[in-house]
């Protein structure tokens, strides 16, 4: 359009309208290729649309879903029905299964699963989806927690990557409990995808869409987690849906040090030296990254050499351990640690991330340590030491009760500093019981907990109990 | 297979080139008199010879209970760099802040065509408008002076716009007002030209040049009173009486992505 002078003329569009059929509407028959695989858009209109199955998830009621004649969207002939039992229902515990077909469809002509559901009450659909097919299920989507209540209501479920969908076999899947442990109904009609242009703003994410630094070892491999894609719906909200990895091109930015797989699965093989995992769909680059700064070989902790018979282990891959409760007590309000152990090469090693303090729990049945003199475990820090940061090993007795409180608990703090901590090198702390006066008996030993963190990385080996005579 | 291909040839046929596509207007000519391109660096206020602000809350947030309070901020209300203005508005906590720009005291004019070529924001409770204010506003107040909205939408409706005129005994919820949506696609994915066509007679509504409504001055019920000159606003309002509350699925920040807005006079 002139900026100067906007002019219409009328024989312009005269003539648009003669060339425009020329141009835009013939189409030449070569471009017309047959599709691979059918693309019928429909599931479940009025009936189960061709070629499609269900079968009940293992454990669910299998006769919660069922075809109906009376409640349907617009007077239409036929919704699916889905009874969702009680709690300790005989027959299962939850409704749930899925639509499949035994051909694939090629879906790639549509963005938007779509249907009309409502409930006999206001519930919430544990999951609802497709893309499961019973078997490896590479595309799953799926909306949890899907909102429904007695009225009809147009619901969307968005196509990350339409193109990837060309031999498709999960239709439909659902999986609901009871709700206050009591069962509902709910209907389900007009499946159908769709290609919508009033479905739009795709976001992607990674790792929640945070972008992670983690150091890590040759030999370590994690999957990326978090993943999730959002789409702005026709009446401007956002619907947030699960999507499988695969959905993602994943990128390293140097395979060298960290490679990673089509499923999201990252390996580091080499180092020193840093590669950023990204990812994208359909172009679409994804929030959210994760840099690995790989230190290079595992160093691995000083193997243990003592004689199994002096030693009670609680993790070591060098003795059978005790029984342990857990190695991480996800103890609330105040703790962040989070745990993402990790093996290399056959050692095991536990990892607490954002960690502030972590409680290991040894309880059933306590340990009596009366044949021990010493605690020992090694600890590594891969960041560096901050000024004043502290690591407390406090060792906790259960007493003659054997459980936790009772008013007969004790304990022993012990506070490492620098120099003694060091970053990037195995630390082996011993302390003899002799020096742990607070603790009293060590009869009933139940609990390992660790202090002092700062929020960054302490990995963690060999804690065991040892006689050293 | 023939037979199916055939079809669907036919189909396009039919879907592409309809008739309602092309409308037969009456000629004109049009000479461009005032003109933002928007074409400074990234992060620049608008041209303060062109545009100036409306800031704060208003009286009851703009006469319409709106939630934001408007700036002259940067950071919601700057160029891009990239040939276009920037509205945007930015939700912190249950606050919001957002801009609201206008040509009065700058320029004013009667009759001509107003155009704006933008991409709106979305979203429950986002309320874009470009639209005009008679300039006398300030001497015979609010609805005497006169509303045209060239263009608003309400966030919960991506694909839906209104076209309206406030006046004496036809105002708020009483304006003459027409909507236009679209029929699979939505405002706020690719940009779109909203104009007003105004002469004496009458006032027409353009979308992409699509001509939908039509309000000659004998369709008013009241007085018409478009005959003085007015002057432009471009804003981005959240929450209020014609579009609600933002809800917590609604996307913040939300961006009026505008790459022009141009001023014609019809010449004989």
């Amino acid at each position: 359009m002139s900026a100067n002078t906007f002019i219409r003329f009328t024989q312009y569009f005269l003539l648009l309208a003669l060339l425009f059929p020329a141009l835009s509407c013939e189409r030449d028959e070569a471009e017309l290729q047959p599709a691979t695989y059918p693309t019928d858009p429909e599931v479940f209109i009025d009936g189960f649309s061709a070629g499609l199955n269900y079968a009940a998830f293992g454990g669910s009621v299998p006769t919660a879903f069922d075809v109906d004649n009376e409640v349907t969207y617009n007077n239409s002939l036929a919704s699916m029905k889905f009874e969702v039992p009680d709690v300790n229902d005989s027959r299962g515990a939850y409704a749930g299964g899925a639509f499949f077909t035994e051909v694939g469809r090629d879906l790639s002509g549509y963005n938007v699963l779509t249907f009309w559901a409502k409930a006999t009450q206001a519930a919430n659909i544990d999951v609802v989806g497709f893309g499961n097919d019973l078997g490896a299920s590479t595309y799953q989507v799926s909306i949890t927690g899907l909102a429904v209540n007695t009225n009809w209501k147009k619901y969307y479920i968005p196509l990350p990557d339409p193109a990837k969908l060309t031999n498709e076999r999960g239709m439909f899947y659902y999986s609901e409990g009871p709700e206050n442990e009591r069962g509902y109904t709910f209907w389900i009609d007009e499946v159908k995808f769709e290609k919508l242009g009033t479905v739009a703003h795709p976001q992607h994410a990674i790792l929640f869409g945070q972008d992670v630094v983690e150091t890590s070892f040759v030999g370590v491999s994690r999957t990326i987690s978090g993943v999730s894609s959002s789409f702005n719906l026709p009446d401007g909200s956002n619907q947030t849906v699960g999507i499988s990895p695969s959905y993602f091109e994943f990128t390293s930015s140097n395979p060298s040090i960290a490679t990673v797989s089509a499923n999201g699965l990252v390996s580091v093989v080499g180092g020193p030296g840093t590669a950023v995992i990204t990812a994208t769909i359909g172009g679409n680059q994804a929030a959210g990254s994760l840099t690995i700064e790989s230190i290079g070989n595992f160093q691995r902790a000083p193997v243990p050499t003592r004689d199994p018979s002096k030693v009670i282990s609680i993790f070591s891959d060098a003795y059978t351990n005790v029984p342990v409760n857990y190695y991480n007590g996800y103890w609330q309000p105040w703790q962040t640690t989070v745990s993402n152990d990790f093996s290399v090469q056959g050692d095991n090693v536990l990892k607490y991330e954002i960690f502030n303090f972590v409680g290991i729990e040894f309880s059933s049945p306590t340990v009596n340590a009366t044949g021990m003199t010493h605690f020992h475990m090694n600890a590594f820090f891969p960041d560096p030491i901050a000024p004043g940061r502290e690591l407390r090993v406090i060792i906790v007795n259960f007493g003659p009760d054997g459980a936790f409180g009772g008013g007969d608990d004790t304990r022993h703090s012990t506070t490492f500093t620098a120099p003694t901590l060091v970053s990037q090198q195995w630390l082996s702390i011993n302390i003899p019981f002799a020096n742990m006066p607070n603790l009293g008996s060590r009869s009933n030993l139940a609990q390992i907990i660790l202090e002092g963190g700062d929020g960054s990385v302490l990995y963690v080996d060999n804690v065991y109990f040892y006689n050293n005579q | 297979m023939n037979a199916k291909i055939l079809f669907v040839a036919l189909l396009i046929t039919l879907m592409g080139c309809k008739a309602d596509d092309f409308q037969k207007l009456e000629p004109r000519n049009w000479q461009l008199v005032w003109s933002d391109e928007f074409n400074g660096a990234a992060g620049e206020l608008p041209d303060a010879a062109k545009w100036t602000y409306d800031l704060g809350t208003g009286q009851d947030g703009w006469g319409n209970q709106e939630l934001q309070s408007y700036t002259n901020s940067p950071n919601n209300v700057s160029m891009d760099g990239d040939g276009n203005l920037v509205l945007t508005a930015i939700r912190s906590g249950n606050s919001f802040t957002s801009a609201r720009i206008k040509t009065q005291g700058l320029f004013e004019q009667a009759y001509g065509r107003f155009e704006a070529r933008l991409k709106t924001p979305y979203g429950p409770g986002l309320w874009p408008a470009f639209w005009l204010l008679g300039s006398n506003i300030d001497a015979v107040s609010w609805p005497q002076c006169g509303e045209i909205d060239v263009m608003e939408l309400r966030g919960q409706e991506p694909n839906a716009i209104a076209g309206s005129i406030h006046g004496p005994g036809y105002s708020g919820g009483n304006a003459i007002s027409k909507k236009y949506a679209l029929p699979n696609n939505r405002f706020d994915t690719e940009f779109h030209v909203f104009a007003i066509e105004w002469d004496e007679n009458k006032i027409d509504f353009f979308v992409d040049d699509f001509l939908y409504q039509r309000i000659e001055r004998g369709d008013v019920n009241g007085e018409w009173v478009y005959d003085h000159p007015f002057f432009m606003i471009l804003n981005v309002a959240v929450g209020g009486n014609y579009v609600g509350f933002p809800t917590a699925l609604t996307p913040f920040p939300q961006k009026m992505t505008i790459d022009y807005v141009r001023v014609y006079q019809a010449v004989n």
